[in-house]
């Protein structure tokens, strides 16, 4: 294959940005859904008002 | 028994028309709990043919299309470049979009969807960038020119990074949105200037392959990867904006549950201190006399 360094660090690069972006994402929507459930959960607790 | 038709007779209720109906829409999903629900359903329906057809198309690309007869096998490097460069433009369309129906609706959710396209498309047009970079050595020789159409992408890469600047420039973040919207929309000019740079000034890109009117003038063994690779690759990008844009809309909601709680155990204090309700504003703060 010619100029496959060139091909290999387009692709590598693509891989890279896709898994920081989607990690990146996963990992921000579980913490607030963490944080979030653990909010309600004790703004529901009896005697505490919002 | 038919009843006997009414002396007056009524007029039909008017359909609703297809720009009201977008409106409706639009204000429908403002509702934060309904758009979570909404985008939690269609969340997986994005991501796996997303995966699966980006996969499909860079091993088909890589693997089985053909050489060019000319560049050889650095061609395979577009079948990165080009879906990157595609999706650069149509993340700045889309960011553009949403900063409209944010400045013409005040819709809070195009603020948010805003917010998360830029630092997406950012990326996506630095990868775009890159590999056009890396494409340009073997070819033409030189990492970078400075040709109508790089120059225009690099210009967009700017936008963006401004707009992610701007979002998060001000204490108040509704004026950190209003200044990045209205910026979008000005920038908005840069994606003719890209589309038509090839045509409009001599330059060592090459000019478009693919257009909307006329046949493709690549052949279809290279053609078919390029689109399904577009295709998965646009599907990814969707997912990862709308995975942004959920995780935003619960942070939004976490930060107002926290304010409204913070400004009730406030209230309280002032209570218990003898303090006057007017001495605190609308989140519970507490306001000069």
């Amino acid at each position: 294959m010619t100029h496959l360094p060139f091909i290999a660090a387009s692709y590598g690069l693509f891989v890279l940005l896709a898994l920081w972006l989607s990690i990146s994402a996963t990992l921000r929507l579980r913490t607030a859904k963490r944080r979030l459930r653990a909010l309600d959960a004790a703004l529901a607790a009896p005697g505490v008002r919002p | 028994m038919t009843p006997a038709p009414s002396p007056h007779p009524t007029s039909p209720v008017p359909r609703p028309s297809a720009f009201a109906r977008l409106t409706s829409g639009l204000h429908r999903l403002a509702n934060p709990g309904r758009f979570t629900r909404l985008a939690a359903q269609l969340q997986p329906w994005l991501t796996v043919p997303g995966v699966l057809l980006t996969l499909a198309g860079l091993v088909w690309g890589l693997v089985y299309a053909p050489a060019d007869w000319q560049q050889g096998d650095a061609v395979r490097i577009m079948y990165v470049h080009v879906p990157a460069a595609w999706l650069a433009s149509a993340g700045y369309a889309a960011l553009a979009a949403c900063s409209l129906v944010s400045l013409v609706w005040r819709h809070p959710l195009a603020d948010l969807a805003a917010a998360e396209i830029g630092p997406v498309g950012a990326a996506v047009t630095a990868l775009c960038l890159a590999t056009g970079s890396l494409w340009g050595r073997p070819m033409w020789g030189a990492w970078w020119v400075w040709d109508a159409r790089l120059t225009s992408v690099l210009v967009l890469l700017f936008l963006y990074l401004g707009h992610f600047s701007l979002v998060r420039a001000f204490d108040d973040p509704r004026r950190g949105y209003r200044a990045a919207a209205v910026l979008a929309l000005a920038g908005a000019v840069d994606l003719p200037i890209i589309k038509f740079s090839v045509q409009w000034w001599n330059t060592l890109h090459q000019p478009d392959s693919i257009t909307l009117t006329g046949a493709p003038t690549m052949a279809l063994s290279m053609l078919w990867p390029l689109l399904v690779t577009a295709l998965g690759m646009s599907l990814g990008f969707a997912a990862i904006v709308l995975g942004r844009l959920r995780a935003s809309v619960m942070e939004q909601r976490l930060r107002s549950l926290l304010l409204s709680r913070a400004g009730a155990g406030r209230r309280v204090a002032a209570r218990t201190a003898g303090l006057q309700a007017d001495t605190l504003d609308g989140r519970g703060e507490m306001v000069a006399p």
